[in-house]
């Protein structure tokens, strides 16, 4: 069991989180592949945290954990609201703040 | 009581603490201020007996200045000197003005001057501009100008006096341009009050200048440590003081103004531009004797003399060619004010023959003036002597006061002029060295001259045929010359009593009289005697009022001014092109580089800034097309973002 694994494993992880945000235009997915992001670092926050042998990265991944579950309860609102007046989920046609 | 002796002087100063009925001195600047308070502020109501408050208070103030003259004179002569504190006017930090009082010999000289002659030109006034309907305000401003004048002389530090100094100046633009309505008068007030701010500015620099160097602006502290500064500094205070003094008196660069001042009414011309304002200059200098006295101020004193003789002989010149009345006394004026500031250029030979010239100048200028007023009131306004002539008849009181004014001012002997300006070219020849003979000679000519423009005056004026039957004033009317009211003519009676007594009571006396104040007078013999000079000079004068007779006596004089004249005559007539000088030298060069200033701000200073706006304005339109509003295009730019900081970091560490 090599650490250098589970750390290639979540830079993939975070990769495919952010290719999937810059690419994907159905705001669910986008925000799938932002939870993915999140739940990467927490992946390299806990591998780090077993190398150094600390608790400090574990408690950063609960730290993160519960900022992202209030996230997603927020995000989600704001998507229903969105696709309830627009009828559509896409975050190309959600551009009305622009200069 | 502090004594200070002043080193490298012989002025041995002991200020005393006023106590007394001098306590009270500062009657004298509040009895003249209140008046004008009252009248300006009155306004209207005041119209029925405003002439009379305004006069009644330079009375008083007259009166309490006799009153402090007596008690002064009954002192010893090392107690003369008093202060008198008031209050602490500016006490700041280092800086600590006090406002106070001087009462000594020179201060109560000036004070009985300015009150007394103030006092007749007030009641000349009441019947000169009985017709005028803002009499009221006009005794106003003659009042605000006593009061500035009475502080600017009995201040006991620089900035009190130049307190009083802005206040004549002041005093003094309102009053020559009190025929607001006429563009000359108003150009006229505004060319004094600008040339007088010129003056100003060099006084102001040498207050600043006894500030940094001694730490104090009052005359005790000033005085005392004068001795003790360098050369330069002495040198710079002194002619620093000196341009002041030559922005107030109409002084050579400076004298342009004073002749245009006589814009003003007549008594105006007499009171400020003769009498008591342009003799400030020479009450500064006189005022300032510990300074001009020390050996280190041997060069600005040069440069004082210098002045003076340049200034004298200028006057002279363009008084001879002039054919104003009023303009001609103007010059008149200035010359022998040239005389004064001479006088006390020559130090301790020469500051009280100043005072004493001043004194004489001050009653029989101030005479002449009101006697050209008197003329003026009785010819419809005219001031061209050429369309005058033959008034005598007319005006038999105006004439023999006048004639009288005139034989004092030209050294008639025994007349006042006759003593002090004696006494100034016999002081002016007593210079050693070739300095003697030239300042002791200008000062001689000057007195041919001033015989010759002044009897010429007398003769177009006076005497030959009346050539104004045959004309009409401006206004068209015919001129019907005749003696001016009582209130006129009065003062014109005391001026010509003072003028013709004066230099007789005053010679003797004055000398030792101001000795507290300016130092004793230093009797100076020069290779000629003094009985010499006093013959050589009546001498030159009657040769002068010679020539004038033989001109201007016989035969028809015309009416208009001769067009075809020799140069010396139009270089006269353009006031010997000092406006000429004051333009090409100052005035076009200020305009220049105004305007490139301007050129400057709007091009450069405008440019840039409106510039930058403009290109930071026009930058941040494009910089606003990033804002698309595509989520994902704000996530494409923070990602890369992140990896740059990542990759700095990361080099920074590791590269």
């Amino acid at each position: 069991m090599t650490p250098s694994y589970y750390l290639l494993l979540s830079a993939l992880l975070f990769t495919i989180g952010a290719v999937g945000v810059l690419v994907r235009r159905n705001a669910i997915v986008v925000f799938m592949c932002v939870e993915l992001m999140l739940n990467a670092v927490n992946l390299t926050l806990v591998t780090f945290a077993r190398i150094n042998g600390t608790l400090s990265g574990q408690v950063m991944a609960f730290f993160v954990m519960v900022v992202a579950a209030a996230e997603v309860v927020v995000g989600l609102a704001i998507i229903m609201s969105i696709f309830r007046t627009r009828r559509t989920a896409s975050v190309d046609d959600a551009n009305l703040l622009k200069y | 009581m502090t004594g200070i002796s002043v080193p490298g002087t012989n002025l041995a100063m002991e200020v005393q603490q006023a106590s007394g009925a001098a306590g009270a001195a500062w009657l004298l600047l509040v009895l003249p201020a209140l008046g004008a308070a009252v009248l300006l502020i009155g306004g209207r109501r005041t119209d029925k007996w405003g002439h009379l408050l305004g006069s009644g208070t330079v009375i008083a103030a007259f009166v309490y200045g006799l009153f402090l003259f007596l008690g002064t004179t009954s002192l010893a002569e090392d107690q003369r000197v008093r202060d008198l504190h008031l209050f602490d006017w500016m006490p700041v930090n280092a800086l600590d003005v006090e406002f106070g009082l001087r009462i000594d010999p020179l201060s109560l000289t000036f004070v009985l001057l300015i009150t007394g002659v103030g006092a007749l030109i007030h009641i000349y006034s009441i019947g000169y501009m009985a017709d005028d309907r803002d009499r009221r305000r006009f005794f106003a401003y003659l009042n605000l100008f006593v009061s500035a004048m009475l502080l600017l002389v009995l201040g006991n530090g620089f900035v009190t006096l130049y307190f009083g100094w802005e206040g004549v100046g002041l005093a003094s633009f309102l009053l020559i341009g009190w025929y607001q309505g006429k563009d000359f008068a108003a150009t006229a007030a505004k060319k004094a009050f600008l040339m007088n701010r010129v003056g100003d500015v060099g006084l102001a620099l040498a207050i600043f200048l006894m500030f940094k160097t001694m730490g104090s602006t009052q005359y005790d502290v000033v005085f005392a440590q004068i001795g003790n500064q360098s050369t330069a500094t002495v040198v710079a205070i002194g002619l620093l003081l000196l341009l002041g003094a030559c922005g107030k008196s109409g002084q050579f660069p400076l004298q342009a103004w004073l002749p245009d001042a006589m814009a003003g009414p007549t008594p105006v011309s007499a009171l400020i531009h003769a009498a008591t304002m342009v003799t400030a200059g020479v009450y500064l200098i006189a005022r300032c004797a510990p300074i001009y006295s020390l050996p280190q101020a041997a060069d600005a004193r040069l440069a004082v003399m210098v002045i003076g003789a340049v200034t004298l002989l200028i006057g002279c010149v363009i008084g001879c060619a002039y054919d104003d009345f009023k303009k001609v006394l103007a010059y008149s004026t200035v010359s022998q004010i040239g005389y004064m500031i001479l006088a006390v250029g020559l130090g301790p030979a020469g500051y009280a023959f100043g005072i004493l010239h001043l004194l004489t100048h001050g009653f029989f200028k101030a005479g002449l003036f009101l006697g050209a007023g008197s003329v003026m009131h009785g010819m419809n306004d005219e001031g061209d002597i050429r369309r005058m002539g033959g008034l005598a008849r007319k005006m038999p009181v105006t004439f023999i006061t006048w004639t009288l004014g005139y034989l004092a001012l030209i050294g008639f002997p025994f007349l006042s002029g006759y003593f002090s300006k004696d006494a100034i070219i016999a002081a002016a020849f007593s210079e050693p060295g070739n300095r003697g003979w030239v300042f002791g000679g200008i000062a001689l000519l000057g007195a041919g001259l001033t015989a010759f423009y002044m009897t010429r005056l007398l003769i177009l004026v006076f005497l030959g045929k009346p050539r104004w039957k045959d004309l009409k004033s401006e206004d068209g009317r015919d001129y019907h010359p005749h003696e001016a009211p009582a209130t006129m003519t009065i003062p014109m009676i005391v001026l010509a009593v003072g003028s013709v007594f004066a230099g007789l009571v005053l010679s003797g006396m004055l000398p030792e009289w101001l000795t507290p104040s300016i130092g004793p007078l230093v009797e100076a013999h020069g290779p000629l005697s003094h009985g010499m000079i006093a013959v050589l000079t009546v001498a030159i004068s009657a040769l002068g009022a010679g020539l004038a007779f033989l001109l201007f006596g016989r035969g028809e004089q015309p009416v208009t001014r001769p067009r075809r004249v020799s140069f010396p005559v139009r270089a006269a007539r353009a006031d010997l092109y000092g406006n000429h000088l004051n333009e090409a030298l100052f005035a076009r060069p200020g305009t220049w580089l105004t305007r490139a200033l301007v050129y400057i701000d709007n091009r450069g200073v405008d440019g840039l800034v409106n510039g930058i706006a403009a290109s930071l304005g026009g930058s941040s339109g494009r910089l606003r097309r990033m804002q698309t509003g595509f989520v994902r295009s704000y996530a494409l730019s923070m990602l890369g973002g992140s990896i740059l900081v990542i990759a700095a970091l990361l080099m920074v560490r590791f590269g």
